[in-house]
């Protein structure tokens, strides 16, 4: 285990340095620079606030308040996007860095930490937006609040293991690649983020929380947000097992195949 | 103490037919195995001691580039070991991890925590840095700004702030301009002094017998011959006559040039080549040697005239002597189609050390300019070293007898 730590702790400047760099990468050349960060989020919010709570006065069964689906809404989009985000970097990991795989000697692992980290900076900020949001319409879930941290974990153990498999499937097979993007459309609408899952019938509901592992993690932050109030613990078992199979299948792959993924770049 | 310790590797890549047949391979436990076996280093073992410094050489496709890359821990070997007794500092890919829209100095800090250093060694080493780059002012300005030399420059300062243990150098390494490769080969001659352990990787002959004290000929993946460079070179020249045919594709693919032919084909050059004294092919000659440019030529058309011409040029292309069969008094008439010609060209090669090429001409009358048969670019490249004369400098050999009077 050392072995594959102490190199990642000799190259953790080259980590920071990184995720610093991509964040300041993506506003170059741009006055406002990182306003952009927060404004995007922002008008992902009034827009769903508007024209759901205002427009469309869609109200979620059970919740008061106007903003509950917006809120609803919200927690979703927010960290089904950081999983699509980690997913479309994971595919590309060794494809996109093979120029640097192929020509330099250092540890692999950084890569994978490096986007990671960057995922959670952009996360965070969009976070911070919510929360300011959530504070000014009173609906701060100050009870469940830190809930979210152990869902998140559960979220990240799955996507690295579903990410690091298909990162190498990918070197070999490049449709993997192509034929995730679509699946991640579809997985989008069969989690439910933008209808509430009371909506389904009883049978579809079971099917979904039992063999989707990305809906009951959906559904806990949900729960965490809108109605605030701890998720159902054990519905994460499933999300949580099938992450760690995935970690291991991911890693045997890596072991079985590392020495073949620059060769094939 | 040996610091490379190279020992028996192979490496070998599983060819499949179809990605189809991989995925059957991997995933459906009673399939036909359907790849084959690629292999490309076959059973590799050398040492190279403290302080030695070693050249490898090899056609393209010998498997130097899969061995550096082994060496240098970027893909593993399929069977055998490499042990490393040091840091090792590649200058191969150098600006490696630079991006254009940072700073020189920015990039410094990343590309240098990407070869492993730390920020503090780095902010600690900076100004030696900057001071052996010496871009100035470039420093500050995005990576994208510079010219393609300044980017060499700051990346050779960076991979060789310190001074390594094993140092492995590829065939393209020149940084720059004539005055910083200059500073680059002090800097790299002097790690030498000091006890760094060279690796020079290259097709360049003349490079290995200054740079090396042991030379290594990789051939189709195994050790071919192992010794001193002068020994191993010769081996190398008489291997290329083997397979002629071979030695011409590999020289144009290498420098990088492409050959230009034109004409219009009534006449073609079938061949031309540069042999010593026993009529062997030669790549590397000595300065004054005598040597024989041998061309064939065969006649695709009744035509009533025909005149060969040949240039030598320096490595960058400049005329160094030219001349053809109409000032040599010997232009063909009548020439009938089919009909095959030899011509052999004698004359002392009395060139500087460098690399030369030699352009062929057929066409009629004193120039190529009225009628152009056949004009072929780089139809033959050759290097000539300086082995036993006096060391001089230029691209012509031309010896005084000298006299001085004191007083």
């Amino acid at each position: 285990m050392n072995k594959y730590l102490a190199p990642l702790w000799q190259y953790r400047g080259f980590i920071v340095a990184s995720v610093v760099r991509e964040f300041q990468l993506k506003h170059r050349s741009s006055i406002l620079g990182s306003v952009w960060s927060i404004l995007n989020p922002l008008s992902m919010i009034v827009i769903y606030t508007v024209i759901f709570s205002q427009i469309m006065k869609a109200k979620l069964p059970g919740v008061e308040s106007i903003y509950g689906y917006s809120v609803y809404l919200c927690a979703g989009i927010i960290f089904w996007g950081l999983f699509a985000e980690m997913m479309a970097r994971f595919q590309t990991l060794f494809l996109d860095n093979g120029n640097i795989l192929k020509k330099l000697n250092f540890p692999r692992l950084t890569l994978p930490i490096i986007i990671i980290l960057s995922s959670l900076l952009n996360v965070s900020i969009i976070l911070g937006i919510f929360f300011i949001f959530l504070l000014f319409t009173g609906q701060f879930p100050t009870s469940s609040i830190l809930a979210v941290m152990p869902v998140l974990l559960v979220q990240l153990i799955f996507t690295v293991g579903l990410g690091m498999s298909l990162s190498i499937l990918n070197v070999f097979f490049r449709d993997i690649g192509q034929f995730f993007t679509i699946i991640v459309q579809f997985w989008f609408w069969l989690t439910p983020i933008v209808y509430p899952i009371k909506i389904l019938p009883d049978a579809i509901q079971k099917i979904l929380l039992t063999w989707n592992p990305i809906a009951p993690l959906m559904s806990a932050y949900q729960t965490i947000f809108v109605y605030a109030t701890m998720p159902k613990w054990d519905s994460l078992l499933i999300p949580l097992l099938a992450g760690l199979l995935l970690c291991i299948f991911g890693l045997s792959l890596y072991l079985k195949h590392s020495a073949d993924i620059v060769d094939e770049l | 103490m040996a610091l490379i310790d190279v020992s028996n590797i192979t490496k070998s890549y599983k060819v499949y037919p179809s990605p189809w047949a991989r995925f059957k391979e991997w995933f459906l436990p009673n399939a036909n195995v359907e790849h084959k076996i690629k292999c490309v280093i076959k059973g590799v073992s050398f040492t190279v001691g403290e302080g030695e410094s070693v050249g490898i050489i090899g056609l393209n496709g010998a498997g130097k580039s899969t061995l550096l890359k082994m060496i240098t821990g970027t893909t593993k070997p399929t069977a055998g070991s490499i042990k490393l007794a040091g840091k090792v500092v590649a200058l191969l890919e150098l600006g490696m991890g630079f991006h254009p829209d940072f700073t020189g100095r920015q990039n410094i800090f990343m590309a240098g925590q990407l070869l492993g250093m730390t920020q503090k060694q780095l902010e600690q080493w900076m100004p030696e840095i900057e001071a052996f780059a010496e871009i100035g002012d470039y420093i500050d300005q995005p990576v994208r700004v510079y010219s393609s030399g300044m980017q060499m420059r700051l990346a050779f300062s960076l991979a060789t702030i310190k001074r390594p243990a094993i140092l492995i150098i590829d065939e393209a390494l020149s940084v720059g301009d004539a005055y910083f490769q200059h500073k680059s080969f002090e800097r790299i001659r002097q790690f030498r002094e000091k006890g760094t352990t060279l690796l020079i990787v290259s097709h360049d002959k003349a490079a290995i017998q200054t740079l090396c004290d042991r030379a290594i000929l990789l051939d189709d993946g195994i050790v071919a011959m192992e010794g001193a460079p002068e020994h191993v070179m010769d081996f190398y020249n008489a291997m290329i006559a083997e397979h002629e045919n071979e030695t011409v594709t590999f020289n144009k693919t290498d420098s990088g040039k492409t050959q230009t032919v034109s004409g219009t084909g009534e006449v073609t050059i079938h061949k031309a080549q540069l042999l010593n004294q026993s009529g062997e092919i030669i790549e590397l000659a000595d300065v004054g040697q005598k040597v024989r440019l041998s061309i064939d030529i065969n006649v695709e058309e009744n035509i009533n005239e025909l005149v060969l011409g040949y240039v030598i040029k320096d490595r960058l292309g400049l005329p160094v002597y030219g001349t053809n069969t109409h000032h040599l008094k010997q232009t063909l008439q009548g020439l009938t189609k089919s009909e095959r010609i030899h011509y052999e060209f004698d004359f002392d090669l009395n060139l500087g050390e460098g690399n030369y090429s030699i352009a062929i001409a057929a066409h009629t009358s004193d120039t190529h300019l009225d009628k152009n048969y056949q004009w072929q670019d780089l139809a033959y490249v050759f290097n000539v070293i300086n082995i036993n004369k006096q060391p001089f400098v230029g691209v012509t050999w031309l010896p005084p007898t000298m006299r001085c009077r004191r007083g």
